[in-house]
């Protein structure tokens, strides 16, 4: 955007909205919203105490854990569905019914499951996350240009050569897209796990500040879990774009 | 007459070909002499890019046989090298590493199999292009790549699926030129389709006119008196003409 000629930096408008948040917060409108430089001071003051930090370190351990078995298991998983008619019919509802079912409902029966420990918040995370990796591979792989797999074939490709020197580089873009939003699904699925099933992480950290109004402490937590989300679906977003050439190159 | 009896490279025995209850190939046969440029012609449904594959070892045949050298096929293998209409170039590689591709398949050691690229791409006028990516290269530039890539694997065999359809008409031409000196210079067999009659009398040895519903060959063609011209004076040689007139008689009635 420009403004008098001068261009303004990506997302200029958050001063805007932040400057806006800091009036509403001075004028002591609600106990709800403090003013937002009181919400950085709290920060400040909470970001390095062992509470904080072991809920932090919680919550990355789970949510890695959780997406990185999510594209372990959904990419290839997705890639075999795309190649495969007889695995796709298989697997193909399931996958679109898990990617629409409202999975907080089954997170108790997940608890039955798996305990009320870190591999149920584990499994969660993953689960939020999975679906939308699989459609996305299988995608992909869709709409690979058919001669690309005769050409490998016919200079000798191996199954396994076809597989991690054609079908996933082709299917690259497409994977890329749906790691993107599945991690976005993950950081909910982490959360509601952590705020269901035990109360550990973050998920522990809202509970007791929201229990106890303290607004200032829930708010700095809020929008460190917001920028970290926010960063990660970026860095994801520039990875996309890096390959997006190739993916629009293609007819 | 042509008095030298030459050798087969390939041998095309009694092909069947069906998809389905349509029949593509019926008890089809045909020799490709060795060194040679051999086309295989037809109105569109004929066939043709079908026998390339089977040759290819991409589609299996119903019955009968296609021998390399004598030896039966049942697979794509290292003595045949293919070039696709549409370039089959990975769009995420380097010129270099899609021509070097069908020795990085074979095993081939990084510097060893990019000194072979870099020699074809040279070969094939893309000096410079070596870190290009297909994105970054003009229609015609992407098929020099697809035939650096099929002659980097040093086949015997090259088969090549109208691989000049997609480009523009003048480096349709300048491809056709170049075409005739690989087959001159490279001693290998050229196996290669085309819709174009004036395309497959320009650069062949050898025409096999194909009739569709079901395939076989109607007719050889071997022009004779002009394939030593130089290439400005082929396309007004009367034998070039009368050649292109003839075929095109053939083939009009199956024109829809």
């Amino acid at each position: 955007m420009k403004i008098f000629g001068y261009q303004l930096p990506n997302m200029s408008s958050l001063i805007l909205w932040g400057l806006l948040w800091e009036i509403v917060g001075q004028l002591e409108l609600t106990f709800f919203l403090p003013p937002l430089s009181a919400i950085f001071a709290t920060l400040m003051e909470i970001g390095g105490t062992p509470a904080f930090l072991k809920a932090l370190k919680e919550t990355a351990e789970a949510f890695t854990i959780g997406t990185t078995a999510a594209i372990v298991i959904g990419v290839p998983v997705g890639i075999l569905m795309g190649k495969s008619r007889l695995i796709d019919e298989l697997l193909l509802p399931w996958v679109n019914i898990f990617l629409s079912a409202p999975l907080t409902a089954l997170v108790p029966v997940l608890m039955v499951l798996f305990g009320f420990g870190i591999t149920a918040i584990v499994i969660t995370t993953a689960l939020f996350a999975i679906w939308i990796i699989v459609l996305n591979a299988r995608a992909g792989v869709m709409q690979i240009n058919p001669s690309l797999v005769e050409m490998a074939q016919s200079f000798g490709a191996s199954r396994f050569d076809a597989f991690t020197k054609i079908y996933f580089w082709a299917a690259l873009p497409e994977i890329l897209g749906g790691v993107r939003i599945g991690f976005i699904r993950a950081v909910k699925g982490v959360i509601i796990g952590q705020l269901l099933i035990s109360v550990v992480g973050f998920g522990s950290l809202f509970e007791i500040y929201a229990s106890n109004f303290l607004m200032k402490h829930f708010w700095a937590v809020l929008l460190v879990l917001f920028s970290l989300s926010f960063l990660i679906a970026e860095f994801l977003a520039w990875l996309e774009r890096k390959v997006e050439y190739y993916a629009a190159s293609r007819q | 007459m042509n008095t030298v009896i030459t050798e087969n490279a390939v041998a095309v025995r009694n092909v069947y070909k069906n998809y389905g209850d349509v029949e593509a190939l019926r008890d089809l046969s045909l020799d490709f002499p060795k060194g040679q440029l051999t086309s295989l012609l037809g109105p569109s449904g004929c066939g043709k890019t079908t026998l390339l594959k089977i040759i290819a070892g991409l589609l299996p045949a119903n019955s009968g046989e296609v021998l390399v050298n004598g030896q039966p096929v049942s697979g794509p293998g290292p003595d045949r090298a293919f070039v696709f209409q549409d370039f089959a170039l990975m769009p995420w590689a380097s010129t270099i590493r899609n021509v070097a591709f069908g020795l990085e398949l074979r095993g081939v050691a990084k510097s060893e199999r990019e000194a072979v690229a870099e020699k074809y791409i040279a070969a094939v006028g893309l000096k410079g292009f070596e870190n290009s990516y297909p994105h970054e290269l003009s229609g015609g530039m992407r098929q020099r790549v697809g035939l650096a890539r099929a002659l980097s694997v040093n086949a015997e065999v090259l088969l090549m699926d109208e691989p000049f359809s997609a480009v523009d008409e003048q480096t349709r031409r300048k491809f056709q030129e170049d075409l005739l000196g690989l087959v001159q210079n490279e001693n290998k067999t050229f196996l290669f389709v085309t819709h174009s009659i004036e395309e497959a009398v320009y650069v062949s040895d050898q025409v096999a006119i194909l009739l569709p519903r079901p395939s076989r060959v109607s007719e050889i063609i071997r022009p004779q008196g002009f394939r030593n011209k130089d290439v400005d004076s082929i396309r007004r040689d009367p034998e070039y003409l009368d050649l292109v007139d003839k075929i095109w008689a053939s083939l009009r009635s199956y024109v829809e």
